[in-house]
């Protein structure tokens, strides 16, 4: 069932994917991931200036995951992740100056200043958020592909959880129902190797996520989660699997998050060389601008230009949070009950 | 050019020491890079440039102790960094943020003055204009168990509404563990009436998953006791996230089970969950106690667009009652029902504990005492107004639940008794309830833990001062 890809292999298939996807898909992705990175680093500031509160997420290193699976989704698939969301929701296509506005609690936020930045959500974009508790993305994705096949809409959902959250007991009861009733669900893994502040080999007796299917007969792969067409490749084999009714399908993304596991971590639990080793090596948006560039599809210009836009959609963004008011106090009581009887 | 402030490592942190230096005068940064080490007493963390351009000046010297968050602490020069400086935050930006994250803090007071009493306002609406509907005079009365009043209104509502389905350990082939779904597979299929593995965690988030998608669960718990295995869902997801996406996503269902003391099953199998369903905002929670309420109630539910946690009792399943024979009997949530009228003693009793409640009345009015029983139906919201009410006329109150006390729903009601009725009250409340121990299995002492007819007899002549 459970099957690994070998890295060379999942290369030479980028390599061939690359030409066949052209040009502007290819630019689309490298502005997507840096459109991310750059807005994840502004939000580390603007954390750091006060602005934001509570925990924060970011999504630095991880963003070939969010993009390239987003790249094969079809109109009406879902969307669902635990609290480390914003790449997920900038990679759905979500305004980035809602997105940073609900991070500084204003009314301009996407759940109007009340959700935060692990509480987010786009009914219009299928992103059903943003869960504060680790695990519970699982379920409710699993309960969306449910209403998928009760509908029977030809719908996948796709339901993202960390290396952390694959060692909750909601997890394999999720993974039994969906196999049982074949619910049409890819489960994401983004194995970034560290729960919080103990790594995989501390918190896990398998650390092959990809297997963790094997005793509910759900096949598995594991991929390289920081190469954006290996990540897009993986997540339409997988979508199709779940599409034809075929069940679930897991895919393991080897990934590495560059910064703490919230902004106040400082990740002693790592060495700075093993930070600088995946940057230096592994990272995504370098990855493929090297392709870009080798391949002869873009030119130092044609980058330049997209960094350009890019820094400036993310100051727009901060800039947005920053002013949107703070929500009204009469706020504080609206939507706890949806008040229209059906 | 660009000011780098000094960061904060957490909202709470106020200085901090530059503990190293990473790049150097005349250096070219970009974003990402990491340029300095900063340390408090908890943790170091590195901060990273946000802005490309060479750096200019460096503000504070390595080592330099009770740096303030947000001072400039070295200056960006140049590069393709934006004409337009970084704004610093307005110091009152960073305080407003921080004074409304503080929790001591009460809301503001025009936020106050807009909450009626009780719940916020999106709670109820004013409990006057619910009112059970009019039975005509000539429809007829037909004997019904609750176990078959909650089987009707889950049939209709399915008919009815094609997002509408069952899920639950046994609740297809089985029939239901306690049949209260009998015949629902038969008519609907294994589509809507689904045999979930014994996995309640899992079923209660798939179910709470489908509600966002905008189906309608109804999630049965084999009892209440169970659903502890679930609760997180129950609360976490199904009541918060309408509110927590700022009105974008709803979760419409019905959790469902019986709930409270069986008989003879001791302590993991006997809890009456009222009171801690009934904390949550967010949730509405409903405990019937006859087959007509059941019904009525039921399918108000599984209508309603929030999450309903609906709290059946296995000592009523089989109880028949009169179920007025109406096309679509549909009750309205948040409205108590006063069962019995009486001018000495008001009591307040929901499921199974309403019909002990009935009986001490019986008792009490031999020995020369009128009590009025009131039936909460609903314990969230709850109408208080007809609490309230009742206790203007007798004057004494009497609360019964086979919870236990301490932060229970009696609790509650003699909090808003004594906030909205003070002056009425010529006796301090009494609460009948489980006594303070998890519930025993041998039968002399389940009997000596739960409320009886006989207790509430006893607290109804205490609070009358009679014995």
């Amino acid at each position: 069932m459970a099957r690994a890809k070998s890295a060379a292999k999942a290369g030479d298939q980028s390599a061939d994917t690359a030409k066949s996807l052209g040009k502007d898909a290819l630019l689309g992705f490298y502005r997507n991931m840096l459109l991310i990175r750059r807005f994840e680093e502004r939000a580390g500031q603007l954390y750091g200036m006060g602005l934001i509160g509570g925990f924060c997420h970011l999504y630095i290193g991880q963003e070939a995951i969010a993009v390239g699976v987003q790249s094969i989704q079809e109109e009406g698939d879902q969307v669902i992740t635990a609290y480390r969301d914003h790449g997920h929701m900038l990679a759905c296509g979500m305004d980035p100056n809602e997105v940073m506005a609900e991070l500084t609690g204003r009314a301009g936020g996407s759940s109007k200043g009340k959700g935060g930045s692990m509480h987010m959500f786009s009914r219009e974009a299928e992103f059903y958020g943003g869960h504060g508790i680790v695990g519970a993305s699982a379920p409710l994705g699993t309960g969306l592909a449910l209403a998928n096949r009760y509908r029977d809409n030809g719908k996948v959902t796709f339901t993202y959880f960390g290396d952390g959250a694959a060692n909750q007991g909601q997890v394999y009861e999720s993974f039994n129902m969906a196999a049982l009733w074949k619910l049409p669900v890819v489960y994401v893994i983004e194995n970034n190797q560290y729960a919080m502040g103990t790594s995989l080999e501390r918190s896990s007796s398998e650390t092959h996520m990809y297997k963790r299917g094997a005793s509910f007969r759900i096949p598995g792969e594991e991929v390289d989660g920081m190469d954006v067409l290996a990540v897009r490749d993986a997540a339409k084999r997988a979508a199709a699997h779940a599409r034809s009714g075929e069940g679930p399908f897991i895919l393991e993304m080897k990934t590495y998050r560059y910064r703490g596991h919230s902004m106040s971590d400082p990740a002693k639990y790592r060495t700075r060389e093993e930070v600088d080793e995946v940057r230096k090596t592994r990272d995504p948006i370098e990855h493929l601008r090297e392709l870009l560039e080798k391949e002869g599809l873009a030119d130092e210009a044609a980058l330049k230009a997209i960094d350009a836009d890019v820094k400036k959609i993310v100051a727009e963004a901060a800039e947005f949070a920053r002013t949107s008011p703070e929500p009204e106090p009469a706020e504080l009581y609206t939507e706890v009950y949806v008040e229209a009887a059906q | 050019m660009t000011d780098i402030l000094m960061p904060a490592l957490s909202p709470t942190m106020e200085e901090g020491t530059l503990a190293k230096w990473h790049v150097k005068v005349g250096d070219t940064v970009s974003a990402g890079d990491v340029i300095a080490e900063i340390e408090t007493d908890k943790a170091t963390m590195e901060v990273e440039a946000v802005d490309e351009g060479v750096v200019e000046e460096l503000l504070v010297e390595a080592g330099a102790e009770g740096v303030k968050v947000n001072a400039p602490i070295a200056r960006l020069a140049g590069g393709a960094a934006p004409a337009k400086a970084e704004p610093e935050p307005k110091a009152s930006d960073t305080k407003e943020t921080e004074a409304s994250g503080d929790p001591e803090k009460t809301p503001p007071a025009d936020a106050q003055a807009e909450q009626p009493e009780g719940e916020g306002p999106a709670a109820v609406q004013p409990a006057e204009a619910l009112a059970d509907p009019e039975i005509p005079a000539d429809a007829k009365l037909v004997k019904t168990t609750v176990r078959d009043a909650l089987r009707d209104a889950m049939a209709e509502e399915m008919r009815r509404d094609e997002n509408v389905f069952l899920m639950g350990e046994e609740v297809a082939q089985y029939q239901g563990a306690y049949k209260v779904s009998r015949g629902l597979l038969e008519e609907f299929g294994e589509r809507r009436v689904i045999d979930t593995p014994i996995t309640e965690y899992g079923f209660a988030g798939l179910g709470v998953g489908a509600a966002m998608a905008g189906l309608k669960p109804i999630v049965e718990f084999m009892t209440w006791n169970f659903a502890m295995q679930a609760i997180d869902h129950i609360v976490n997801s199904a009541a918060k996230t309408h509110y927590m996406s700022g009105g974008q996503i709803t979760t419409p269902m019905v959790f469902r089970g019986p709930n409270g003391a069986a008989s003879r099953v001791a302590a993991q199998h006997s809890q009456d969950y009222a009171a801690w369903y009934a904390h949550i905002p967010g949730l509405k929670v409903i405990a019937p106690y006859d087959a007509a309420d059941a019904k009525g109630l039921l399918k108000a539910a599984i209508r309603d667009p929030n999450p309903v946690v609906f709290l059946e009792h296995e000592m009523l399943y089989g109880q028949e009652f009169d179920v007025p024979e109406v096309d679509d009997y549909v009750l309205p949530i948040g409205k108590a029902k006063v069962r019995r009228t009486g001018a000495d003693v008001t009591i307040t009793a929901y499921s199974r504990m309403v019909g002990l409640a009935l009986k001490a009345a019986e008792e009490l009015a031999g020995e020369g005492i009128e009590a009025e029983v009131v039936d909460l139906r609903t314990l969230r919201p709850l109408d208080h107004e007809t609490v309230v009410e009742s206790v203007r006329k007798t004057h004494r109150l009497v609360t019964v639940e086979e919870g236990w006390g301490p932060m229970g729903i009696g609790a509650e009601i003699i909090a808003r008794v004594i906030e909205h009725a003070f002056d009425y009250l010529d006796a301090p409340p009494a609460r009948v309830c489980q006594e303070d121990v998890p519930l025993p299995y041998a039968a002399n002492l389940e009997a000596l833990s739960l409320p009886s007819v006989d207790k509430i007899v006893k607290a109804a002549k205490a609070v009358s001062y009679k014995s």
